[in-house]
């Protein structure tokens, strides 16, 4: 399946432009999908929104059924069976061997590099490892695989029966931590393709053979996920994972990490439905919008009566809408064979397997070894966030999945004096907020840790009220260097330590609203919020608030 | 049955006799050779006995198959009942390898093909294992992650017919194969077709 559809990446642009052509009748699709992608949108209770959805189109209570199929390119230096490298956007063809270009005699000869990155993630995900793995041939035709074949692990992979855990969160405020898990089949090494660039106008497809052959670990798991929500998020924490062990960046857009979805739908208790493969998803917001589209084609397919086709469809982002992308004409006859050119891979373990004596380290991979480097995982991390600093689970979640805010945060709460709670919301809100407002990376935050620590220093300490903070924040964003103490200084942005000034501006505020005072002195205090405010506006809020509301109610009663 | 090469074949053909291994038909003339073993069967020498390093390389050149073909009739009642191509199936490889059976005799030589492949069953394969290769004994090699190929563009791509800039160009790829009829004319007009 793989490489077939990662020629296609770059048709799909082309073709959406001739399916809204040919192929009117699906965007006239039932309107129920809109809906769904809406409250998408807002990602709030998804999967629950969806179902009161169903149910109103379509009473026999139909749910989807997930399965994934993920390609993820190991980051290495050199492909999986030649020496040639491995780099995204290289002049075409450069990067490629007489064995990637499938010239006669060229054998294959296998990266150690692949092997162990491969056992590495299937330790990670739980898998038992085959100690003994086989390669085979999976035959078809495209111009970007010049072999005629993909060498793959079809009969006996490198590891098998793994689990992910993953954990999305749900509830009204999004403020619940729902853990669930996917079983993984198998990790299976295999060949990556070429890319084909097609040039309609002139009918010829540009050839670039430098991804030919690079190594991949198609992850294939079992069809434990429901919607697509649930898919976003296994797929999120399996890039962080990947990310994590450095097997693979992960970046989707990159075709670093490529997605395919089996989508069916079943009354629950009932043999699953026919599934249709849905291809060409670049990232996991995307997947989501696919699945759920697609599930929700699925269903109203066969609530008007009709069967779903097994079939392979496409994605089109900007339509937010799946279409067919070719008949498979019968089932592919991929024409598996054993790989006669490469012998069994074995693996060992220097307690219950150590390799034969007399055989060169350099030649062998020992599981135990790997299972040795694997770092702390982003599970372990959150509940470590979550121990440590005392963390809600959810704020565990946005530090550890965006990439560097887990060290950010963790530099800022080690150099302040303010309470790890206090800071987790200046990390969040003020500086994620703005970063993500500016299309930043937390690395290009134009406030370091150590700024911000200083900052809420001056806070903790009362030498600045919290909206004067703000302020203070804004100012150090624009990245002119100064520390906070100095802005402070600087904009006279220090907490007002002059009472007999903060009497006279409250004193002014009480004269200048009379209504106000009489509609407290009858009893609405809440008014009083309403001044304290105004004297904050007059002192830039400086003043302390407490301090403030205290002389207000005085003057005011 | 792949696992089978056509030397072992032809040697259980000729003279049906206990297996030694995986297929491995062990002749007395093998054995008496097995001093002069080529690298390609080291695997052998293993279970035979040690050789020195220096014979292994020894210019005396082995081969395992037969320096003259051998033949024997296997009588019809040993093999399956023949195959019988149906016409869907004759279009479909039609379709895939864009060849043409078209008449009736072609058809029948299809069947002929298979009528000879079916003479694999008369052998013998009870208990044992299928053998991918002949390396499938060895270990397997395991290479740096050290950047030593590419960078030559140039030279691949002089092997190509067709070149734009540095990329390889092919016919656009993954349309629909064509029609029945499409096909007709387009083999008629084919240089493939000549070759045929």
């Amino acid at each position: 399946m793989a490489a077939s559809s990662m020629g296609l990446c770059t048709v799909v642009c082309n073709i959406n432009r001739k399916i809204t052509t040919r192929y009117p009748r699906i965007f006239s699709l039932n309107t129920c999908h809109h809906v769904c992608r809406k409250s998408f949108g807002s990602s709030t209770q998804r999967c629950h929104s969806q179902a009161q959805i169903r149910k109103k189109s379509v009473p026999q209570q139909l749910v989807g059924v997930v399965g994934l199929e993920v390609h993820a390119q190991i980051h290495s230096n050199t492909k999986l069976f030649s020496g040639s490298q491995v780099r995204f956007s290289a002049p075409p063809n450069s990067l490629v061997s007489f064995f990637d270009a499938s010239l006669p005699g060229a054998l294959p000869v296998l990266n150690r590099r692949c092997v162990e990155a491969a056992v590495m993630t299937g330790l990670a995900l739980e898998c038992t490892i085959n100690r003994k793995s086989l390669f085979d041939r999976k035959h078809y035709f495209y111009a970007d695989l010049p072999a005629g074949y993909q060498i793959t692990q079809q009969r006996l992979p490198i590891a098998v029966d793994g689990r992910l855990r993953y954990s999305h969160l749900a509830g009204r405020k999004q403020n619940q931590v729902v853990t669930k898990s996917v079983r993984i089949k198998q990790i299976q090494l295999e060949q990556d393709s070429g890319k084909s660039l097609h040039d309609d106008s002139r009918s010829q497809t540009l050839i670039d053979l430098n991804r030919a052959g690079v190594g991949l670990m198609e992850l294939v798991m079992e069809p434990d996920l429901c919607c697509g929500e649930e898919a976003a998020a296994a797929v999120r924490e399996l890039q962080l994972i990947l990310q994590t062990l450095g097997t693979c960046q992960g970046n989707m857009a990159e075709g670093q990490l490529r997605v395919d979805a089996n989508v069916s739908v079943h009354r629950p208790g009932e043999p699953l439905g026919v599934r249709t493969e849905v291809k060409n998803i670049n990232s996991a917001r995307f997947l989501a919008r696919a699945i759920d589209y697609e599930i929700q084609r699925q269903m109203e397919v066969i609530g008007s009566g009709g069967t779903v086709l097994n079939e392979t469809r496409a994605f089109d982002y900007k339509s937010g809408q799946t279409f067919p992308m070719r008949d498979k004409e019968g089932l592919q006859d991929y024409r598996f064979m054993p790989e006669p050119n490469l012998p069994p891979l074995l693996l060992y373990d220097s307690e219950t397997a150590p390799p034969p004596q007399g055989v060169d380290p350099q030649q062998v991979v020992l599981i135990d070894a790997v299972r040795k480097t694997i770092p702390e995982l982003p599970a372990v991390r959150r509940e470590r966030l979550v121990d440590t600093f005392g963390l809600l689970p959810e704020h565990s979640f946005t530090l550890v999945n965006e990439d560097g805010l887990m060290d950010y945060f963790v530099g800022v709460a080690s150099q302040t004096r303010a309470e790890p709670k206090k800071v987790i919301g200046w990390v969040i809100k003020d500086v994620l907020g703005l970063l993500k407002q500016q299309g930043l990376n937390v690395s290009q935050s134009p406030v370091s840790p150590r700024r911000l620590a200083q900052l809420l220093d001056l806070l903790e300490d009362g030498r600045v009220s919290s909206s004067a903070a703000k302020l203070v924040f804004l100012e150090l964003w624009k990245g002119t260097g100064r520390s906070p103490a100095q802005i402070v200084e600087e904009q006279g942005l220090g907490m007002m330590d002059d009472s007999a000034e903060i009497r006279r501006i409250c004193q002014s505020v009480i004269d200048s609203h009379p209504e106000e005072v009489r509609a407290i002195r009858t009893g609405n205090k809440k008014v009083l919020n309403k001044l304290v405010g105004l004297v904050q506006k007059e002192t830039k809020g400086r003043a302390d608030p407490v301090r403030v509301r205290a002389i207000l109610e005085e003057g005011t009663s | 049955m792949a696992s089978f090469t056509l030397r072992n074949l032809f040697s259980r053909l000729r003279n049906p006799r206990p297996l030694h291994r995986c297929g491995v038909y062990r002749s007395a003339r093998e054995d008496r050779l097995s001093s002069k073993q080529t690298l390609t069967w080291c695997r052998w020498s293993h279970e035979t006995t040690s050789i020195p390093h220096e014979k292994q390389n020894s210019h005396f050149h082995n081969s395992k198959v037969p320096q003259t073909p051998t033949w024997e009739p296997v009588s019809e009642d040993h093999l399956p009942p023949p195959t019988q191509v149906p016409l869907d199936l004759v279009d479909k490889l039609e379709r895939l390898a864009l060849v043409d059976f078209r008449n009736q005799d072609a058809v029948a030589c299809l069947e002929k093909a298979i009528r000879f492949a079916d003479q694999l069953h008369v052998v013998n394969t009870e208990g044992v294992e299928p053998m991918d290769s002949v390396l499938e004994d060895r270990a397997l090699y395991l290479r740096d992650d050290c950047v030593v190929e590419g960078g030559c563009a140039e030279e691949l791509l002089q092997l190509s017919k067709n070149t734009v800039e540095e990329y390889f160009v092919a016919p656009p790829g993954n349309i629909p194969l064509p029609q029945r009829d499409e096909r007709t004319a387009m083999l008629k007009d084919s240089e493939l077709k000549l070759k045929f």
